[in-house]
């Protein structure tokens, strides 16, 4: 993973300053093209850290004690053998299943990759963008933050896009199938570590393949910092089943812009688990392109304690007969927050389209707090959708029915939850992420007191 | 043999006396018919003995074989052996009837089980659930469905009679179990309780029909009337209320008449 020809002993400074960002340059071997693309972004992260947040996306999210200046990245060579040899601390999938391949980063730096030999003579990617960007310079030239996630957006998005670190690439080609699911680990373990990793998934025209990942922490107690990119670029006909899991302790800011872009009949399954980091806000928007297009959306999370949960969800339909299905199902606990902001948007070549969005939140403690707004905005005329939002506490006839058949108040809290989140576990179809889910949410929930 | 004893019991629901000083014994093995007409405190009686939250007991005793149990969470009075099957079962979305009944068999088979300790295991408790599923004329995907979730009133009162079967209480409280039912449906349930009502099972019966109390003849009859058991009777007072309706006991017991009234304004 050494790169000779640049330095990589400089230590970079603390922060995301002018000093750091020539000093993480300096640690990078890339195409002229990503470097100016940093440096494009770099100034345009300097002008949109003056400018204000969108108050619609960002309003109910409370980034003042987030202090970039305490963040470190690593230089590309610093990643020591001990933690890459402990690179699947913290996982929670992996040996769940029978993965076609693994790309594990720490700290933002590549630990370990592997890819079926099969798979790779099909001409199939799977690696750190750290690395592909330079192997296959053109390829990640002509998808990389051109398509899904612009640079612009704001300043995380122009953060990012500066100083990203690497991240996991995954390239079919036309008409290959990838049957057995990926597995992506995006793991944080020094202290103040910041791992700003770009997830990056092109599929061809009729490929189709399902990608695991999760964020993981290696300590409960180390700060972190996670800004992140998510892009999603399907083919006609393409399938995608993608699922994040965000299971970071909760120490842990964590802020993507993350993004899916649909063609003609492609289908995009995605799936957002939220259990862990201090703070997690997800804007994430999923596009349908092409006539056809659907996408499927599922959100789990379940905050506690102090933790924030926010998530600024787009459908965008701008193309006849394009099918959207979000839902998200939120659990709250002690004094936690979690923030929805939805919004499904129709243009006027969406005719036919049909937009559904629904969030439903439980709330475990009166001192929570859900803040759930739906949103349309359509410009066709002959378009079906629907949107609602409920809000509740736990049902005390469903306590005392339960607690009547011998379950303690926790069990039948426990049950009353797992219940809740089954509605959309029914909706996932890969059995080791439903059942990963279920126990990170069954370890969290604690049993007794 | 075990007995269940009330005595001058006393009940209130939001401030509002409802129970004005019940008695009653119940040994394993008998059958009990509670009557009385609508509002008369019998449903507050069902639920005072499981231990809902919403009504307080303000005076007496409820006593299994001399613990007294009004102190106890509903969870520990199941776990001695009470079950009372709701009037309004209740909805637990997205919870599977299988689910639902493994954790509530693990619990009162192992009354010192702790959460989060093992249930029992997979493969006896699916051989007996689809046994008395069988039993009970249910289609055994029902099992999978979630809990009284899109049930037809019938459904719901089989699935209380299913869970009365598999957790086989020393003490069942049925609560209108028959009501809202059609004729084959009340058969159904009629027959299931007399298969599993036996030596082991002391049963109170709240109802105001006679098709459940055809099968499972009461030794005892019990009036309720204005939140006090006015009379007990054997069978033929069950038989005599069906005929004549209320006015007699009415005519009868005019204090507890007259605070009915007051109640009902
Ligand atoms: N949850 C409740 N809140 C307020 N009043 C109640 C409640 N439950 C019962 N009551 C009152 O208590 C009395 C007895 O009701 P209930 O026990 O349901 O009678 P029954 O089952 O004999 O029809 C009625 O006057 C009823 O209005
Ligand atoms: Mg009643």
């Amino acid at each position: 993973m050494s790169t000779p020809s640049v330095n990589t002993s400089a230590a970079i400074p603390a922060g995301f300053g002018e000093a750091a960002f020539e000093a993480f340059l300096s640690t990078r071997d890339e195409p002229e093209w990503v470097t100016q693309s940093r440096r494009d972004a770099f100034k345009s992260y300097c002008e949109l850290l003056e400018s204000e947040l969108d108050p619609e996306e960002f309003r109910r999210v409370d980034l003042r004690a987030m202090r970039p200046d305490r963040f470190q990245l690593n230089a590309a060579s610093e990643l020591s053998q001990d933690s890459a040899d402990g690179n699947d601390t913290g996982t929670i999938l992996k040996g769940q299943a029978e993965f076609a391949g693994h790309v594990t980063h720490i700290d933002g730096q590549l630990a370990s990759n592997d890819l079926s030999a099969e798979l790779a003579a099909k001409g199939v990617i799977f690696g750190d963008l750290a690395v592909v960007v330079r192997d296959h310079s053109d390829l990640i030239k002509k998808h990389f933050m051109t398509k899904a996630v612009d640079s612009e957006t704001d300043r995380f998005s122009a953060w990012h896009a500066a100083f990203w670190t690497g991240g996991t690439v995954l390239y079919v080609p036309r008409n290959v199938s990838v049957e057995a699911p990926l597995h992506s680990l995006i793991t944080l373990q020094a202290e103040k570590a910041a791992d700003f990793s770009h997830t990056l998934i092109i599929l061809e025209d009729g490929a189709s393949a399902t990608l695991l990942e999760e964020t993981v922490s290696a300590t409960t107690e180390n700060l972190g910092l996670h800004v992140g990119a998510v892009e999603l670029i399907l083919g006609q006909e393409a399938r995608l089943r993608y699922v994040q899991l965000q299971n970071w302790n909760q120490k842990a800011w964590h802020i993507a812009h993350q993004a899916g872009r649909v063609e003609n009949n492609g289908f995009l399954q995605w799936t957002v688990g939220g259990i862990g980091a201090k703070l997690a806000h997800i804007h994430q928007d999923v596009v349908l392109d092409g006539r056809g297009a659907e996408a499927e959306v599922n959100g789990v999370t379940f905050s506690t304690e102090k933790q924030i949960h926010s998530f600024y969800t787009q459908q965008a339909h701008n193309a006849p007969e394009t099918r959207s299905d979000l839902l998200y199902k939120q659990v709250l606990r002690d004094h936690s927050r979690a923030i929805w902001r939805g919004m499904i948007l129709v243009e006027a070549e969406g005719q036919q389209t049909n937009g559904y969005q629904r969030n439903d939140s439980l709330m475990l403690s009166p001192t929570c707090r859900v803040d759930a707004i739906p949103g349309l905005e359509i410009e066709a005329d002959d378009v079906r959708c629907t949107h609602g939002a409920t809000a509740g506490r736990v049902d005390e006839e469903q306590i005392f029915y339960c607690m009547s058949r011998g379950m303690s108040e926790y069990e039948a809290m426990h049950m009353i939850v797992e219940g809740f989140f089954q509605t959309v576990f029914d909706r996932i179809p890969v059995e080791v992420v439903r059942e990963t889910l279920n126990q990170a949410i069954i370890k969290k929930l604690g049993f007794g007191r | 043999m075990s007995l269940l004893k009330i005595s001058d019991l006393h009940v209130s629901v939001s401030d509002t006396p409802i129970l004005k000083g019940v008695d009653l014994e119940i040994k394993q093995g008998e059958i009990h018919a509670l009557m009385g007409p609508n509002g008369s405190g019998k449903s507050t009686l069902a639920y005072a003995m499981a231990g809902h939250p919403g009504y307080t007991i303000t005076g007496g005793k409820i006593e299994i074989d001399g613990t007294n149990i009004i102190e106890l969470d509903p969870n520990e009075r199941a776990r001695l052996g009470l079950f009372l099957a709701f009037q309004y079962p209740v909805v637990i979305p997205g919870v599977k009837v299988a689910d639902f009944l493994r954790h509530a068999m693990s619990n009162v088979r192992n009354p010192d089980r702790k959460e989060g300790e093992k249930l029992i295991p997979m493969r006896e408790f699916r051989k007996e659930l689809l046994g008395q599923m069988n039993e009970l004329g249910m289609d055994p995907e029902m099992a999978r469905r979630y809990l009284n979730d899109g049930f037809s009133g019938g459904e719901k009162k089989r699935m209380e009679i299913l869970q009365l079967a598999m957790l086989k209480p020393k003490f069942a409280v049925l609560d209108e179990t028959d009501s809202g039912l059609d004729s084959d449906a009340v058969k159904v349930v009629s027959e299931g309780l007399s298969r599993l009502s036996g030596p082991e099972m002391g049963v109170l019966i709240i109802t105001h029909h006679e098709r459940l109390l055809e099968f499972n003849q009461p030794q005892f009859t019990h009036v309720m009337l204005a939140g006090r058991i006015v009379e007990t009777g054997d069978a033929n007072l069950a038989a005599e209320l069906h005929e004549h309706g209320y006015s007699n006991i009415r005519e009868r017991h005019p204090e507890a008449a007259a605070e009915e009234v007051v109640e009902a304004v």
